[in-house]
């Protein structure tokens, strides 16, 4: 694949290969801006950054497919699902739109830009192609031919480079590093403050723990049926991951009040014993 | 196959990123997409280095990635120290710089 790389076109296989990759390329991409939650995004375009890395190993760049794997999707990609695991996985996009109808103007402008870029490269004369097989075998090899550009004529370039990976990387721990200006209070301490304060003095309710699963997340009841938000703890609340199974309590509530009351109207009613019968078969199968 | 079409597939890939960074309101999505277009860039960058048969190409790619590694711990430190401060990774919550 190296040694000739056509001028004027490529073999069948890289034109399979590039139909193939880069149709799932292009839908990874959308994919990476249409899917609500920034997990999915991310995943989608991991895997674009992936078959990028294919296509620069078949366009000769064997240094660059390994670097973009190593640090595209290895370290970038990893950084970004890091910190979205910081921010919250769970906290969807809101749909809402502020800017009126600033979708469509974006989609908009998208398509216009894609459209001139499209026709710059339509109507630039990019037939003849080089091929990288001469470049890459004058000092024996890809790595070789990079590694002896960067480190004469483009060196200045190199170092200024080093600086600013530690520029970077100072400024990262700058902005993230938070200085604790006070003293962590102790527990007697926090104790006297709730006194003081007389809002919530004893210990949390607990939640409402049904036989169903292991339910930390199901608030418990109050009397009149309501879930009360005080027994589900803070992270599960903000998340809003509460299994909220009052409604079923309420509805298995009134099934019952209705099939005791079917039960008591007997007497009322001149329904005769079979008929009855013949109803609370029907109930219990349906339950 | 034309190998120009690697430039084709790159410009889509690159519109579709800006689409994106105008679109998504989520700043942790926006910086992804930033992400992708300059993907799209060392894409072309690449194929324009097979096109004239030299590595220079290569070479500006590699410094494009080193670039985007330092561009993505900074903004990422911001979006967490915003976060912080906020509570939200939305851009439309950030319009002000004070809180």
């Amino acid at each position: 694949m190296s040694a000739h790389l056509a001028a004027y076109a490529t073999s069948t296989g890289e034109a399979v290969q590039f139909w193939v990759l880069g149709t799932v390329a292009v839908i990874g991409a959308l994919c990476t801006i249409l899917m609500r939650r920034a997990v999915h995004s991310a995943l989608c375009l991991a895997g674009t950054m992936i078959i990028l890395a294919v296509f620069y190993l078949a366009n000769g760049a064997y240094f660059l497919g390994v670097v973009q794997i190593v640090v595209y999707t290895g370290a970038i990609m990893m950084l970004f699902l890091f910190v979205v695991m910081l921010v919250g996985v769970t906290a969807a996009d809101s749909l809402k739109e502020t800017i009126k109808g600033q979708r469509w103007w974006a989609v908009a402008c998208g398509l216009g830009f894609g459209i001139l870029l499209s026709a710059g490269i339509g109507n630039a004369s990019l037939t003849e192609f080089a091929g990288l097989g001469a470049a890459n075998g004058a000092r024996g090899g890809n790595v070789e031919g990079l590694a002896a550009l960067i480190f004469t004529k483009y060196v200045f370039a190199f170092e200024i480079t080093g600086a600013l990976l530690i520029t970077a990387s100072v400024g990262a721990m700058v902005l993230t590093h938070r200085e604790r200006t006070e003293r962590a209070r102790t527990q007697r301490e926090l104790a006297e403050q709730r006194v003081r304060e007389g809002k919530h003095v004893p210990p949390l309710p607990a939640p409402g723990v049904y036989a169903r699963h292991n339910a930390v997340d199901v608030p418990g009841l109050l009397p009149d049926g309501t879930p009360a938000e005080l027994t589900v703890m803070g992270t599960l609340r903000k998340r809003g991951q509460i299994r909220d199974v009052s409604a079923e309590a309420m509805a298995d509530l009134k099934a019952l009040e209705q099939r005791s009351e079917e039960r008591l109207g007997r007497d009322r009613d001149a329904r005769d014993q079979d008929a009855f019968g013949r109803d609370r078969d029907e109930e219990e199968a349906n339950r | 196959m034309n190998p120009v079409n690697y430039l084709y597939l790159s410009a889509l890939l690159f519109t579709i990123g800006a689409a994106g960074v105008l679109i998504r309101r989520n700043a942790i999505v926006v910086f992804m997409c930033v992400e992708l277009m300059l993907n799209a860039c060392n894409l072309a960058f690449v194929t324009f280095s097979r096109m004239h048969g030299n590595l220079d190409g290569q070479i500006v790619a590699f410094f494009t990635m080193v670039v985007a590694a330092a561009e993505v711990v900074v903004g990422l430190a911001i979006i967490v120290s915003v976060f912080r401060a906020r509570h939200s990774a939305s851009v439309d919550d950030a319009s002000l710089m004070k809180l």
